[in-house]
């Protein structure tokens, strides 16, 4: 059963990337605008990407 | 054009007239930023239209669209950059926009709360779905100090999730209880905080049942019921407030030595010179000082007819100055105007109505008492049947609470309603609440306005078979001239029927008169009958134009406001669901018995005042009626107020439209009916819903006050029965798919992809 001790801490960690990177998401501000990122994904415009609004 | 115009003309575009600089805050990197709101965003071409026009201005450095909130913003380095620009390239666009002010209409609470509801969901998801990762392996037979070893590990994730993200519901339940009642918080608090202590006493003495997982699930699914009917009600919000204008918040005043300065209208003072511009709103109440014009009073009062003002005439804030520039005393501030007056009758209307209590209130008062003598008597009975063993009959009590833990309650409206609430913002229906729609569906009567409401509020030319199309052409070659509505209408007639207009020479206009030109050297003249010379006829009532030449006798034009193109449809289809109607107007009467004779409305009333329509309102109240309120103008805020509930279209007054519980855009007055419609649906699917979360209480509480609730029968219990509510709410979605094309806010704005076009 020893397995377990490395299983369990992988899965956890793996849980807590997802959580981090949902977290972080939201603070950056990705969650904002759903609308206007659907729509920006279609643009052909060549424009330098605009900075990231602040959170 | 206009060539009596004295002074500086304002053009209406600009909803906001005054300096921008209040507005501005600074940016990171010591850039300058402001944010505005813009309306008439709604498409992904306007987004990127603007966003290329002002970064293409000389010193923005970022412009970036909000296209969910409407919103936009600017950030520029140079502190010498006048950020006027930016409102007129929006206007040169085509997009009128005003500075967004983060701290009115609560936008800041908004969307802090849902961040905290977002990340409180997202903890919770994380931990379920780790602690069920254990949970199954203990089911699946982990026995000994492996099954103690998992039991700890989900401790240590389930407390801290527990305690972080069961925060809205202990704080909420807390303030129930200490005002002495019980909600739906109550029994959910209890539960997920027992069945946390619980099972931690269980993993302290090596138990071998713990209820962790069934701890944190319940808080996932409640906060993603939460979280939904959270998202629909901030969504409504910022819809009706983006549709806020301030048309009438600043005002020019003109200074004893003739210079004039654009000011806030809170700034005004009694006495006071302000001039007004035509076609602009007045910001305070007056009498005019200097100048001819006429006014629209339609939002004020509801009268569809414009009539004549000259020095003296009284006129309050909200009007529509039409034909001439006027100099306004100001006479009335703040506690003293009109408008006032009409806030003070709709907070009277608001308390003498009952107060609405939503359907999950009303439900979570039968059920949380149930909920909680269930669990005494499990513990009752338990203790006599197993002669005072406290340790499972403890179990059991606390299994049935987490058992009857209302998880599919939680979601059942949240999730319907938010369906819902989708499914009407695609018909151009805003609600601004659950509790709208739950009123919305039970409606038996529906009051309506008829200026602006029943009508568009645009005066069209009555067909007249004695019209030759040689005077209309002559008429709209003068009309073309002027904003009068009447003229306007003259013009639109031309057009429709495809007359081109007769060109005339030194056309003039004279504010409150008419218009005069030359034709074929001939005086030609266009306007009321005093101008034209003919006698005066007090009985008519309508709106009437003449056209006057020499030797000719004066040629009438009669004009009707002109009904929404659905209302008589829509207002038999509402009979023949055995809805009342009822017309409600402050018209004048032969106006409205002609729109009552013409859309079959037996019931009406003219000439009524904002106190009468209020009244009449809260009689219909008393007698026992349900009644929906659709209304536009001041002069119905407080009726809108006293309704069941209320509607206003999206062109309302402001006071109107803040005043309504759902606002609808768009010409059609089907709006009405389709909301009606989804609201009837929204409530049946919700009592579905609740009928299949009980069903599945009657299910699972005997098992649990048996003692046979392992934690693997709640875990799938809870989550199938909140899957399938959830399932069941998206039929609504399903039953009103066939949309017609969205209706547009009617606004004088051309496309985007025109102009995009036009400016490529």
């Amino acid at each position: 059963m020893t397995i377990l001790l490395f299983l369990i801490p992988v899965a956890l960690a793996l849980g807590a990337i997802g959580l981090a990177a949902f977290m972080w998401s939201l603070r950056s501000g990705q969650y904002d605008d759903l609308d206007g990122a659907a729509s920006r994904i279609l643009i052909e415009e060549d424009r330098p990407k605009p900075p990231r609004p602040k959170g | 054009m206009n060539c009596c115009a004295i002074g500086p003309t304002l053009d209406m575009a600009t909803l906001f007239a005054g300096d921008l600089a209040p507005w501005v805050t600074p940016g990171p990197g010591g850039s300058h930023e402001l944010e505005l709101v813009v309306p008439g965003l709604e498409s992904a071409e306007a987004m990127v239209l603007i966003e290329h026009e002002l970064e293409s201005l000389d010193g923005v450095e970022t412009a970036r669209v909000n296209l969910n909130r409407k919103r936009l913003s600017v950030t520029w380095r140079d502190p010498g950059f006048n950020p006027n620009v930016i409102t007129e390239k929006l206007r040169d666009c085509g997009f009128v926009s005003r500075p967004f002010d983060p701290s009115d209409s609560g936008f800041k609470t908004d969307d802090a709360e849902s961040r905290t509801l977002l990340k409180a969901v997202a903890v919770a998801g994380f931990a379920a779905a780790n602690i069920m990762l254990l949970s199954v392996s203990v089911w699946s037979g982990a026995e000994g100090a492996t099954r103690d070893l998992f039991h700890w590990i989900s401790a240590a994730i389930a407390l801290p999730t527990v305690a972080y993200a069961g925060r809205p519901f202990f704080r909420s339940a807390a303030r129930a209880l200490s005002a002495g009642q019980f909600n739906m918080d109550v029994p959910i608090s209890l539960a997920v905080c027992l069945a946390a202590l619980m099972s931690l006493y269980e993993t302290l003495n090596h138990g071998e049942v713990a209820y962790f997982d069934a701890s944190v699930t319940l808080l996932f699914f409640l906060l993603t019921g939460r979280l939904l009917d959270h998202l629909m009600r901030a969504r409504a919000r910022s819809a009706v407030s983006g549709l806020l204008s301030l048309a009438s918040s600043s005002a020019m005043v003109v200074s004893e030595n003739g210079t004039s300065q654009v000011i806030a209208a809170t700034g005004l003072k009694p006495g006071m010179k302000m001039l007004v511009a035509a076609g602009e709103r007045f910001a305070a109440d007056g009498t005019v000082a200097t100048g001819m014009s006429e006014i629209d009073r339609s939002l004020v009062t509801g009268e569809s007819n414009p009539e004549p003002v000259a020095c003296g005439a009284e006129v309050h804030a909200g009007m529509l100055n039409l034909t001439g520039p006027l100099v306004v005393s100001v006479s009335a501030v703040g506690q003293d105007t009109f408008l006032a007056e009409i806030i003070r009758l709709m907070a009277m209307a608001e308390q003498n109505g009952s107060r609405f209590v939503r359907l999950a209130d009303r439900l979570a008062r039968i059920y949380s008492p149930a909920v909680h003598i269930l669990a005494g008597l499990t513990l009752a009975g338990w203790l006599i049947a197993t002669h005072g063993d406290w340790h499972s009959s403890l179990m059991a009590a606390i299994a049935v609470l987490i058992i009857t833990c209302p998880c599919a309650l939680g979601l059942a409206v949240p999730a319907v309603q938010t369906v819902a609430s989708g499914v009407l913002f695609r018909h151009g229906v805003m609600v601004r609440d659950g509790a709208a729609l739950e009123k919305l569906s039970a409606i038996d009567t529906i009051v309506f306005d008829k200026t602006g409401t029943l009508t568009r509020g645009q005066l069209r030319l009555v067909d007249d078979p004695g019209l030759s199309p040689g005077d209309l052409a002559l008429a709209a070659g003068l009309g073309q001239a002027s904003r009068h509505p009447l003229s306007r209408a003259i013009c639109e007639a031309a057009r429709v029927r495809g007359i081109v207009p007769l060109p005339l020479s030194c056309v003039a206009e004279f504010p409150g008169l008419g218009l005069s030109g030359r034709y074929g050297g001939n005086e030609i003249k266009l306007g009321s009958r005093r101008w034209c010379g003919v006698a005066v006829d007090t009985t008519h009532g309508m709106p009437e134009f003449f056209l006057a030449r020499p030797d000719v006798p004066p040629v009438h034009f009669a004009f009707e406001d002109d009904m929404r193109p659905d209302a008589a449809e829509t207002i038999a289809a509402l009979a023949a669901r055995g809805i009342g109607v009822e017309i409600l107007s402050g018209d004048c009467e032969p106006a409205v018995r002609l729109a009552a004779a013409r859309l079959g409305v037996g019931r009406w009333q003219a000439s009524a005042m904002p106190q009468d329509k209020l009244k009449h309102v809260e009689a219909l109240q008393k007698a026992g009626h349900k009644v929906l309120m659709v209304g536009d103008g001041l002069n119905d805020a407080p009726a809108l107020a006293a309704g069941y509930t209320s509607m206003a279209p999206s062109q309302a007054s402001d006071v109107g439209r803040m005043a309504a519980d759902t606002v609808f855009l768009g010409e059609n007055l089907n709006s009405v009916l389709v909301a009606r419609d989804i609201a009837t649906a929204t409530q049946r699917i919700s009592l579905q819903n609740f009928a299949l979360a009980v069903g599945y209480n009657v299910l699972a509480v005997p098992l649990a006050m048996l003692g046979y609730a392992s934690p693997l029968i709640a875990a799938v219990a809870m989550s199938t029965s909140s899957i399938i509510v959830i399932a069941n709410s998206l039929r609504l979605g399903l039953l009103f798919r066939r949309v017609p094309v969205a209706p547009r806010p009617m606004t004088r704005q051309s496309t985007p992809l025109q102009l995009k076009r036009r400016l490529a």
